[in-house]
């Protein structure tokens, strides 16, 4: 029987990107008839494994010293000892910094094929092919991995969470044979986070672009998102004119997001920040321009200046609190 | 220090949706009219390595692999933006060949030059975004990759870089050689060059090498690669009707998106 392996980071603990993950690896391992092995790094964390546990048919865990906090070159060797041994038909990881700097290399070093920021995986005659988004978010490709694994970097919120599974899989603790490698170090981390929880994880997302003209109107947007209980999030030139840190930027080369509301202040709507935050479930905007090609996305919307409406909203919303 | 930074061509990625068609047979996206253009994030690593010659000194060399006919424009800008040289590898195959093909070009082409430092790529392109050139070159030279950096300053021994995360940054002490993939900040929008390094850059020279003078399986290349194959390329459709909110006064317009804001976020 062939193998899927699914890579987590256990410092993240089991949360809606790891179970995404793992929902990916279980629904490709059910069309290949495959068992499912989830292959955690990183610090020990018994919640995380038990919980993983419940999901897939085995639990490898690496959780040695060398491995308690990231380093590119370190686990990157990690994983592929740690996968070849399977010798998996398919490797999953999840779409955050740290699995998309490493699926290309470890598929090169697992002999495999990689492909990102998957929305979509399935078999074609023995073949997996993918799904993603090109051209900016105007076109949708499927692509097919012509080697063996076929290691994909999920959109890890377009997946369902593993369902339960009938029997709870052995947790085997594994260790890699890491040589000392201080080519690359990583020395100083730094969160700079808009609110408490992670922005792919906000259930409502005020976002400010361009057309806001400095950094000041961060602070309004901020305001009223914490009156609603959402965050802030940025559209790529905000980011670049230095209004507010990157890690703000929403985008296809940003956060994909995917909030009850999102809120797109003085934004266009070029297709590159649609690629986003198009799994929003309600989208609105204001926008000055009424032909801005954001109101092609939007429920509902009103075209005004920015600088009328949002110490208006304010008022209005603290009145109906 | 020797830099290479490896640059892309892609059709301008900022053509409005209502212009942009797809060949669903070749499984690319039609030309139209639309300009050929240095992917950003190629431009963002060319500044980053700018500024960072301006500090520590160096060469660098700007590298494409692209077709003949439309890539030297590429070159030809980042020589005026001051790269010390330029060379491009012809593709005379594939339009898009897989990653792993453009990986072992580039990394061949690198070879090639001789002596290098530091490697530098996009993170990703504006077309097909795939996201990998700049890992699998690591792989194919043997040498540790940093991915998503903005910021490079030197340091006790080698390079001190700053990239970007989820949550934030991250900074590596990293010894050369390296390879690092860029994105953008505030500090790396790419410069606009002068009108007069424009004129002297299109008199400076290019050198040109083929797929069967780099030492790769060219005939592989050509036929696209052996990683991965596009077996369908389309445009998804998408209709929402926006009703914009309705009143006579500002204040009864706002009032009505403070209402339906309240009754969304009170849902969930
Ligand atoms: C490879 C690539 C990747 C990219 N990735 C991303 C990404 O991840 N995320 C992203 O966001 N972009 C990304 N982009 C950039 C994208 O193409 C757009 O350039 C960018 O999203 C534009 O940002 P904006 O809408 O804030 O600015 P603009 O396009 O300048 O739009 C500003 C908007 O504000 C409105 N406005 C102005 N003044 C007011 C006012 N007073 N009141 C109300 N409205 C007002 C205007 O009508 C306009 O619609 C990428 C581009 C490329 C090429």
């Amino acid at each position: 029987m062939s193998n899927v392996v699914v890579c987590l980071f256990s410092a993240s603990g089991y949360d809606r990107a790891a179970q995404g993950v793992a929902g990916a690896g279980r629904r490709l391992a059910d069309s290949l008839g495959a068992k499912m092995h989830i292959v955690a790094i990183g610090p020990s964390n018994p919640d995380f494994n038990s919980q993983a546990a419940a999901v897939a048919d085995s639990v490898i865990v690496a959780d040695q010293a060398e491995l308690s906090e990231y380093q590119p070159e370190i686990c990157l060797e990690a994983l592929k000892q740690l996968c070849r041994p399977l010798e998996p038909r398919a490797v999953i990881l999840s779409n955050d910094t740290w699995s998309q700097e490493l699926a290309p290399r470890l598929a090169h070093r697992l002999g495999g094929s990689a492909a990102g920021d998957c929305l979509d995986l399935t078999v074609v005659d023995g073949s997996i092919r993918i799904k993603r988004s090109v051209y900016g978010g105007k076109a949708v490709a499927t692509i097919e991995l012509k080697r063996s694994p076929a290691v994909a970097w999920v959109r890890s919120r377009a997946f369902d969470p593993a369902a339960l599974a009938a029997s709870t899989g052995e947790i085997k603790h594994a260790s890699a044979e890491i040589k000392p490698d201080d080519r690359t170090r990583i020395v100083e981390r730094k969160s700079e986070t808009s609110g408490e929880a992670r922005l792919e994880d906000a259930k409502l997302i005020i976002s400010g672009g361009r057309g806001l003209g400095g950094p000041e109107p961060f602070k309004d947007l901020q305001e009223v998102a914490a009156m609603l209980g959402g965050q802030v999030g940025a559209s790529r030139a905000a980011c670049d004119s230095g209004w507010c840190p990157p890690s703000w930027q929403i985008g296809q080369t940003g956060k994909k997001v995917a909030p009850g509301l999102y809120l797109a202040v003085a934004i266009q709507g070029a297709s590159q920040h649609i690629a986003g935050m198009s799994d929003s479930k309600v989208v609105a905007a204001v926008n000055i321009d009424p032909d801005a090609p954001i109101f092609k996305h939007c429920k509902f919307g009103i075209v005004e200046d920015y600088k009328k409406v949002i110490p208006l909203l304010k008022e209005k919303l603290a009145a109906m609190k | 220090m020797n830099i290479i930074v490896c640059l892309k061509q892609i059709l301008d990625p900022e053509i409005p949706v209502r212009d942009f068609r797809v060949d669903s047979d070749k499984k690319e996206a039609t030309r139209g009219s639309a300009n050929m253009v240095t992917n950003i994030f190629c431009e963002n690593a060319l500044e980053t390595a700018l500024q960072l010659r301006e500090k520590t000194g160096g060469k660098i060399t700007a590298l494409i692999f692209g077709s003949v006919e439309s890539a030297e424009d590429s070159l030809r800008k980042a020589l005026a933006m001051k790269a010390d040289q330029a060379m491009m590898v012809i593709n005379d195959g594939h339009p898009h060949p897989d990653p792993l093909a453009v990986a072992q070009v580039l990394a061949a082409a690198i070879r090639k030059t001789g002596e290098f430092d530091l490697v530098m790529v996009g993170r990703e392109s504006g077309d097909w975004g795939v996201g990998q050139t700049g890992g699998l070159i690591a792989e194919e030279l043997g040498i540790p990759c940093v991915s998503f950096v903005d910021q490079i300053e030197s340091g006790a021994d080698g390079l001190i870089v700053k990239r970007q995360t989820d949550t934030g940054w991250e900074k590596a002490g990293a010894r050369l050689p390296l390879v690092v993939t860029v994105t953008n900040n505030e500090f790396n929008v790419p410069r606009i060059p002068k009108t007069r390094d424009i004129m002297m850059s299109s008199r400076q020279p290019i050198t040109k090498l083929t797929l069967d003078e780099i030492g790769v399986n060219a005939g592989e290349v050509r036929a696209g690669g052996s990683y991965y194959q596009v077996v369908d390329l389309s445009i998804p459709v998408k209709d929402v009707n926006c009703e914009f909110v309705s009143g006579d006064t500002l204040d009864e317009k706002v009032g009505n998106l403070a209402k339906r804001i309240m009754d969304i976020a009170q849902a969930l």
